[in-house]
């Protein structure tokens, strides 16, 4: 990963010097931290007019005014907690792909790993019961009485 | 004239399903065989009436007839004849009649292959599916006829919405209903078998094949509509996550486990109530998709237009369905045997394990999916529940499935000895940690997860080539009514083909996830003519900007040449198109598509000083990910052609006994 976003930097700076032959690319960063943390922050926000798109896959006006405020945001400095804090405050949470832990979300974070355990808590138990069955039955099967014990020979011999 | 007969169509064909649902299962009840024959003609009946209803709705589609409200939102005199013809499920109301008309295909299907049933099986079959079809070709005559009219007719219509001409409207919807209705069948068969009281090895075999056919074409269904979204939407995503692709997601993963549970309870006799439950809860959980794309309780991109009555049907009708299939699950359900014993470490367990895992990963996408719902219709505040939070709750499931699809199909049944297994397949484990461990650096730097990843891949795809080379060795030579010059392959059975080369698709789509999601990089650029943006390796020069006439658009198609090093590759066109109809601009990207990548160039706005935005991508191993769907389609599709399911239900094994029926028929007769 980091010697993708030094290759891209590398790009970015050929990018630049090579003006205005190559192509000027949209977003310049002060470092690859930055462009990381906006490239995150853009999929994790929603545009709060379009039907469901993030900010980075919506073409609205509107999105496209937060991503330059975004951008503008990262550039100075901020820091991604600061930036999530501002939208929340504008928008609600209703703003964010990643729902914050609180309360009111307790039961979807932890509901899927409570579920895993308890389902994995049955599994275990019915295959308990299950193989206790199963040696009973074979501990049945390994002691037959000397008539069985006959019998069993001699199914086995007319069988050959 | 014709629309009203439409309507007749669809009224007589509700009727003739409320006879196929209500005389069959008297019949059954009271051994009737004049009733039960009721079943297969009221069958033939509703298809042949509902396919009238959809001649005439495509009829009034190629005939203009903007007084059909229907017609007159969803085409346009300059709409292309392709998509007149697949408007017709463009919309809430054509698609709802696709979705009627398949389910009645699939019943005649049934009165078709299913004829050596015992004829009191087919008819409660036959009666089930009959019921199920009047809860969706009532809601269509009730809430949404296709068929309503629009008087004055407006002189042209408001046009299909652009973002559905395209060739994935033909296919996509098609094959995603075919699986969504096939999944009717074997919720079908387990109503049947709970009325009857005749839960056992046979039920199971008669509702396999349904049951992997159903799953192919939900598999290719939802490979489709990923496809399209890829190319179609223009920002490069091909899965987001959104409710209505959960609603997918869902019965496909039940139906999964529903396929491999089924596996269990037709070989050893066991799990059948957890089968009858799953066959249930993957119906349910189509209805519940249906429900929530057509209600409009969810904002989504691909939702239907909004009307309350619509909803509280659904709602009502899905409560009945899963209401009386539970109670009579708990009514009958605990009669049933336990079936077969086995032990800790066996191939059932495997399997159950596969399905705790893939109903819990049910579970997580249908809580993120509701959650925003239930907060909201409490009262609770609006939140919003996306692609991070499916990514991390998904994927630590996914990573110990994978790791099980591994060794699970070598376990033996009842019983096996861990180590043993270990040792059987230590070398394989080794050579896919290895290469597994580096195949990431060909790609690009190493991380943790693209390793593991590719390892996982590896894993499935190295234990499949393996056992498949074993069993060749292992299995008997020819049967004399085997034609001596069949391949080995058949020998294997076309169940274990279609099984492992379904496991081999998983394998593909796994690598080609992990590396897309690891690898892909993307650029938002300002490009003016004669301009190169350079991405991976690729270089990309805007040669020019023409505008160009569609049959129903204008569009501004760039033209972009691309160069790898000193080698040219295929120009690409990516067109930013308008449709005057609908006044909605719309993005056509363009791809150079490969196996180990894909390019792809998609056109924004243009700019005042006369560059264009452009987005430029570059999506490694992305079409793993189709071919593994692909194969997964075929596996299930194969697997479904077994001779033996053919062989038990014409009971032809009486007088050439089958020895892969006699091998599979052994081990069920225990317990």
């Amino acid at each position: 990963m980091k010697s993708l976003l030094l290759l891209s930097a590398l790009l970015l700076v050929i990018g630049v010097l090579m003006q205005p032959l190559g192509a000027r690319e949209i977003l310049i960063f002060e470092n690859p931290e930055q462009e990381m943390r906006y490239q995150s922050l853009v999929r994790e926000l929603r545009c709060t007019v379009c039907q469901n798109e993030s900010l980075f896959d919506s073409n609205a006006p509107l999105a496209i005014d937060l991503r330059n405020q975004i951008y503008g945001m990262v550039k100075e400095g901020a820091e991604r907690e600061q930036v999530v804090d501002y939208m929340v405050s504008r928008y609600g949470e209703f703003v964010l792909y990643r729902p914050r832990m609180s309360p009111l979300t307790y039961a979807l974070w932890f509901g899927p790993i409570i579920l895993l355990i308890i389902a994995l808590g049955a599994l275990f138990w019915v295959l308990r019961s299950r193989s206790r069955d199963k040696t009973a039955q074979t501990h049945n099967a390994a002691t037959l009485t000397p008539e069985e014990q006959q019998r069993l020979d001699r199914l086995l011999a007319g069988k050959d | 004239m014709l629309p009203e007969i439409g309507l007749l169509a669809l009224i007589l064909a509700l009727i003739l399903a409320l006879l196929q649902g209500v005389l069959p299962l008297l019949g059954a009840a009271r051994g009737d065989q004049a009733l039960m024959a009721v079943g297969r003609s009221a069958a033939w009946g509703q298809f042949v009436f509902l396919f009238i209803a959809y001649l005439i709705l495509t009829h009034a589609f190629l005939t203009h007839d903007f007084s059909v409200a229907y017609v007159a939102s969803h085409s346009n005199l300059a709409l292309p004849l392709k998509y007149q013809l697949s408007a017709v499920w463009g919309g809430h109301e054509g698609s709802l009649l696709l979705w009627a008309l398949m389910l009645g295909f699939w019943s005649v299907m049934v009165s078709i292959f299913s004829r050596s049933l015992p004829a009191d099986v087919l008819a409660r079959v036959l009666g089930v599916m009959g019921l199920v079809a009047v809860g969706f070709i009532g809601f269509m005559v009730f809430t949404s006829s296709p068929f309503e009219r629009l008087i004055p007719a407006p002189l042209d219509g408001r046009d299909l919405n652009p973002m559905l001409q395209d060739p994935g409207l033909i296919f996509h919807p098609p094959t995603l209903y075919m699986g969504y209705v096939g999944f009717v069948v074997p919720f079908a068969f387990a109503i049947a078998a709970l009325l009857g009281g005749r839960l056992d090895a046979a039920w199971a075999r008669w509702s396999r094949p349904w049951t992997a056919v159903a799953w192919a074409f939900l598999t290719l269904g939802i490979g489709l509509g990923s496809w399209w979204a890829y190319y179609e939407l223009g920002w490069g995503g091909w899965w987001f996550w959104d409710p209505v692709e959960n609603a997918s997601l869902m019965p496909w993963l039940t139906g999964t486990a529903l396929l491999h549970s089924l596996a269990v309870t037709e070989k050893r006799g066991t799990f059948k109530n957890w089968t009858v439950m799953l066959a249930i809860l993957t119906f349910s959980l189509t209805l519940l998709g249906a429900f929530l794309v057509r209600s409009g309780v969810l904002t989504s991109v691909h939702a239907f237009a909004v009307d309350p009555s619509r909803g509280s049907y659904l709602l009502g009708y899905m409560a009945v369905v899963v209401g009386i299939s539970l109670s009579l699950f708990a009514w009958r359900g605990p009669k049933v045997g336990l079936g077969g014993s086995f032990g800790m470490f066996s191939r059932e367990t495997g399997l159950l394990l596969n399905n705790v895992i893939l109903v819990v990963a049910c579970a997580a996408v249908l809580l993120g999916t509701i959650y925003p719902l239930v907060l909201d219709a409490l009262g609770l505040g609006k939140i919003s529940v996306g692609p991070p939070y499916f990514e991390s709750v998904f994927l630590p499931l996914m990573l110990p499935l994978m790791l099980l699809l591994g060794f699970g199909p070598t376990v033996r049944w009842k019983q096996d000895d861990p180590l043993q297994v270990l040792r059987r397949l230590r070398l394989i484990l080794a050579f896919s940690l290895v290469v597994g461990m580096l195949w990431p650096l060909a790609v690009g730097s190493w991380s943790l997860l693209a390793a593991m990843g590719t390892f996982l891949g590896l894993w499935i795809m190295a234990t499949i080539v393996h056992d498949v080379f074993v069993r060749l060795r292992q299995t008997p030579p020819v049967p004399e009514h085997d034609e001596a010059k069949s391949p080995r392959v058949r020998r294997l059975g076309l169940g274990y083909v279609g099984m492992q080369l379904a496991h081999f698709g998983m394998a593909l789509m796994v690598v080609g996830i992990t590396f897309v999601i690891g690898y892909d990089q993307e650029r938002d650029v300002h490009l003016r003519i004669g301009e190169t943006i350079t991405v991976a390796g690729y270089d990309f020069r805007l040669e020019g900007i023409s505008r160009v006439q569609g049959p129903n658009y204008v569009a501004d198609r760039g033209e972009v040449t691309v160069f790898d090093g000193e080698r040219q590759l295929p120009t690409l066109y990516p067109e930013k198109r308008y449709y005057p109809s609908q006044e909605m601009p719309m993005t056509q990207a363009s791809l150079n598509r490969g196996i180990f990548r894909d390019l792809y160039v998609s056109l924004g706005e243009p700019l005042p000083d006369g560059s264009w935005i452009a987005r430029v991508y570059y999506k490694p191993y992305m079409n793993w990910v189709w071919l593994g769907c692909l194969l997964m389609t075929f596996g299930g599709l194969i697997a479904a052609a077994d001779r033996r399911y053919r062989l038990k239900t014409a009971q032809a094994s009486v007088a050439h006994p089958d020895p892969a029926v006699l091998a599979n028929a052994k081990p069920s007769g225990t317990g």
